[in-house]
């Protein structure tokens, strides 16, 4: 990463009115949009618009040419290009010969993203954002850093400080007041434009129809008043009939602001008479900058259904921290990182992409069905392919990539870590390393790993057997939680086995972009865990479930390798996580709890993927529950704690205040015990509260189960 | 039809509008009249009100109004309405899903009165609010009209600090005069 990169996340992370403003804002859009789409069946809205934004983006050269005929027969003139130059000199030529003084826009990304402005202002026109946050923005010369509400790292303060120095001095921090302030400065400028620009939400084909949606009512200003009207159109906008307008108008305002409908939607077909009688000098130009590039792509067509209402931007755990400005781009968070990939280029993407923490939470809130950590992940992919790894990086795949080596060295670390230990924890190391350990203590290597401690176990042989992958934080950092699960898979009469040759599951090479040494990974690992006939393949790690379940096959198909196809396939459909199987051992009859027990108050923290990809949500809970505890929900018990695997040792910054928030919710239940089913997430929680200093007891969900059975 | 009313009222009432219900046109022309004279419409600068003629009136007569409300005018201009303190005009349909109001906003003088004047007065009858979006684009057809207007509510922003502000470029006020005997005209 960029010195200028991390130096702009500083910034952002030492400013309290951003991180102030943003955190309040998502913690409010969680219940509005909740509120917002009561009785309305969310997956069925965004299965349609999925389907008409994919449909029509299969046929964008066909529905561009249907819109310009339709337009056209309804007077407007229409203008296609794939070039932002050409969008901006045929407004600049249309300007001057129009002989165009001033021109007042409604808010449109497009023209942001061709920066449209400037060349106005290189030609000596007059231009003015007529959207407050976008004015906002345009007297502070600064790019909107959210899609939907460009001003929100702003606080009244700064916005009354802008208007004093740019329009008249003496604006008071009164919101009510500057809003006046503004209407007062700029109805004016509407009366007096000779031309007025806008964008568009929605392009519809079969009437050449066009849909703006505002809240304040500027558009309906800027398409009324000026005499010439140029409606900038990315092509993603066009569906194909009036018919798809709905399911996209019933998301987007409850996904943008948790609103039923915004204040207003105008429906522009052809032209309309201006104020003197004459008819509106209508101009639509549909603009393409890649967009067509990407439908070609097999894995990014998907990132065209987008709907721009920045739900991705006020779920993200790292957006709330550090604001869109970091993104550097007009379009910011998480499909900002994909679109800046294509409208800019892959490299512009290089230092953006490494904010995604790869939690998920934006992926069933997407109005457009979009994985975009998916993307995300694809572009990192890409950008190693194109780039390579940095050596560091390489020496240390080089090293998970030969097991015995790696476990060696893992070994060696719980002899070499001695001078740092103190108890269980490391809490400070020294040097550069020293940002590991700031913000919470280490687990020191066990002394004895659990491929060791496992040998020692005596099973008794069962009929039923159950392979057990550890992953390499049960087996070299918490043995112990192997240890119950082996206890209790026992108890249900199954007996576990541990292949020796199992190692790194991949995660940390494939969410590094590194597919080439997460496919050996996978290779040997599909290897050792199909050598024994078992029911089932268990991990107690959620990342570690989802490499043997999810991303085996899919490094596997990314990279086209064909021939380990059958047997990841094979490897998937018998990976289970561990709660899951308990579930399914209770449920059968083969685990019965202890009866009468009264365990007390624990709080449940929902690690990213065991929620989101694997929806295992109620299974460790009904157990917990049917072991005898009551569970103290935590607020926000599923946001992701920081930890993300080497996200928190690449961008440390990040991932303490978001471990900061988590140890808060967790000590607000009240509850002296948290538990989870990752060591990951034990990792980052136990250290962050060792830390602290907390009594708290973190356990992962097996250690807490291990003596609940009869 | 009465509880579709009541569910446009709720959700009109849930973004600020102001909702009053009618049995006849007379009625609701009588509020109208004490609404303008309430809120100080008169022949002073910047104190007048604009109304885009409609089957609102039919046997009526602007006329009439015009004597009751000195200040109400029926020539609707850019100048006029950009110093009018209110604009009145007769909307064609509503959604009761999500209170709003949606017009044939192809003419220009419908599109001055509801944007420029800080107050919008707009008239509606009762029989006109369908359940959803759909419903009422099956009636005003993008095919065929070139302005269609979607109102739910007055102008807002949450620009500034999220906190939700009433009246940033258009009305600031929304009152919604619904009538139930509006059908014998507007058939």
């Amino acid at each position: 990463m960029t010195t200028e990169f991390k130096d702009s996340i500083e910034t952002a992370l030492h400013n309290p009115n951003l991180t102030g403003a943003l955190g309040r804002f998502s913690e409010a859009y969680r219940i509005s949009r909740a509120k917002a789409y009561e009785g309305i069946d969310f997956e069925a809205v965004r299965d349609r618009i999925a389907e008409v934004k994919g449909n029509a983006s299969s046929r964008f050269e066909e529905l561009a040419e249907q819109f310009k005929a339709n337009a056209e027969r309804r007077g407007a003139k229409v203008f296609r290009t794939s070039d932002p130059a050409e969008v901006k000199r045929y407004i600049l030529d249309l300007a001057k010969a129009q002989n165009v003084q001033s021109v007042v826009k409604s808010k449109s990304m497009a023209s942001e993203e061709i920066h449209l402005n400037k060349a106005f202002e290189q030609a000596g026109i007059q231009v003015d954002e007529t959207d407050l946050g976008e004015w906002i923005i345009q007297l502070a010369h600064q790019t909107p850093s959210h899609m939907v509400m460009p001003a929100i790292h702003m606080t009244k303060e700064e916005v009354a400080e802008v208007f004093s120095q740019e329009v008249e001095a003496g604006q008071a921090p009164d919101i009510p007041k500057l809003v006046k302030f503004a209407r007062g400065k700029l109805r004016p400028k509407f009366l007096a434009a000779d031309m007025g620009i806008t964008g568009a939400n929605i392009a519809v084909a079969e009437t050449g129809s066009l849909v703006i949606i505002t809240n304040e009512g500027n558009a309906r200003l800027v398409t009324t008043l000026p005499r010439i009207h140029v409606a900038i159109v990315g092509i993603e906008k066009l569906v194909a009939q009036v018919a798809d307008i709905d399911p996209i108008l019933t998301a987007l305002p409850r996904s943008a602001t948790g609103q039923l409908l915004t204040s207003y939607v105008s429906m522009l077909s052809g032209q309309v008479p201006n104020t003197d009688g004459s008819p509106k000098d209508l101009h639509i130009i549909l603009m393409d900058n890649h967009r067509s590039d990407m439908v070609k792509d097999p894995k990014f067509k998907e990132a065209l259904q987008c709907i721009r209402c920045a739900t991705c931007l006020n779920v993200c755990p790292v957006f709330r921290l550090v604001g869109g400005h970091v993104f550097g781009k007009t379009y910011t968070g998480g499909i900002g990182t994909i679109l800046t990939a294509w409208f800019d280029e892959l490299k512009k993407s290089e230092d953006i992409q490494g904010l995604c923490i790869q939690c998920g939470s934006c992926v069933p809130v997407c109005p457009g069905k979009i994985d975009i950590p998916g993307l995300i992940l694809e572009l990192r992919r890409r950008l190693v392919v194109e780039q390579g790894q940095s050596l560091a990086m390489k020496a240390i795949f080089g090293v998970v990539n030969n097991r015995r080596l790696f476990h060696s060295m893992l070994r060696m670390a719980s002899v070499t870590q001695k001078p740092f230990k103190q108890g269980r924890f490391i809490r400070h190391l020294p040097l550069f390393l020293s940002d590991m350990t700031d913000f919470r203590s280490l687990p020191a290597i066990a002394p004895e790993p659990f491929r060791d401690k496992f040998k020692a176990i005596a099973q008794p042989k069962q009929a039923e057997k159950v392979v057990f992958y550890a992953g390499c934080l049960i087996d070299f950092a918490y043995p112990e939680t192997g240890m119950a699960l082996v206890k209790i898979l026992n108890k249900a009469g199954i007996e576990v086995v541990f292949p020796e040759n199992q190692t790194c599951c991949g995660a940390p090479a494939r969410y590094s972009g590194a597919y080439e040494v997460a496919a050996q990974n996978a290779r040997d690992n599909i290897k050792a865990l199909l050598e024994t006939d078992a029911t089932y393949v268990v991990s107690a790690c959620p990342t570690c479930t989802v490499a043997l379940k999810h991303d085996f096959l899919d490094t596997f198909k990314t990279l086209g390798i064909t021939d380990a196809m059958g047997e990841a396939q094979r490897l998937s459909d018998r990976t289970i996580d561990f709660s899951s199987l308990v579930k399914k051992l209770v449920d059968e009859g083969r685990l019965t709890f202890k009866e009468g027990q009264h365990l007390g108050k624990i709080t449940y923290h929902d690690s990213c993927h065991l929620k989101r990809t694997l929806k295992a949500t109620d299974e460790p809970r009904e157990l917990l529950q049917k072991a005898g505890h009551e569970i103290a929900e935590m607020y926000e018990c599923d946001t992701c704690c920081g930890m993300a695997g080497s996200y928190s040792l690449k961008l440390p910054e990040i991932s303490a205040p978001i471990l900061e928030r988590k140890l808060k919710h967790i000590k607000d239940t009240g509850a002296d015990k948290v538990v989870m089913d990752c060591p990951g997430c034990v990792m980052q929680i136990r250290g962050g509260l060792d830390k602290d200093g907390s009594p708290i007891q973190v356990e992962h969900t097996a250690e807490r189960l291990e003596d609940r059975f009869e | 039809m009465s509880t579709t009313f009541e569910a446009f009222e709720t959700r009109a009432a849930a973004v600020s509008a102001e909702v009053h219900r009618f049995a006849t046109r007379h009625e609701g022309l009588a509020f109208i009249e004490g609404f303008l004279r309430e809120v100080g419409v008169s022949e002073a600068p910047g104190s007048g009100a604009l109304w885009v003629d409609g089957s609102f009136l039919e046997g009526i007569g602007p006329a009439h109004v015009t004597s009751q409300v000195p200040g109400v005018s029926f020539e609707v201009t850019r100048e006029a309405a950009a110093v009018a303190k209110v604009g009145i005009s007769q909307l064609d349909w509503a959604i009761a899903g999500t209170g709003t109001l949606v017009q044939d906003a192809t003419a220009v003088e419908k599109r001055l009165v509801s944007t420029l004047p800080p107050i919008h007065l707009a008239v509606l009858g009762t029989e006109r609010i369908l359940a959803d979006f759909n419903s009422v684009l099956q009636r005003l057809q993008p095919e065929q009209i070139n302005y269609i207007a979607f109102i739910t509510g007055p102008s807002r922003t949450a620009d500034i600090e999220r906190v939700l502000t009433i009246g940033v470029h258009g009305p600031e006020r929304l009152i919604v005069v619904v009538v139930d005997d509006f059908e014998k005209v507007t058939a």
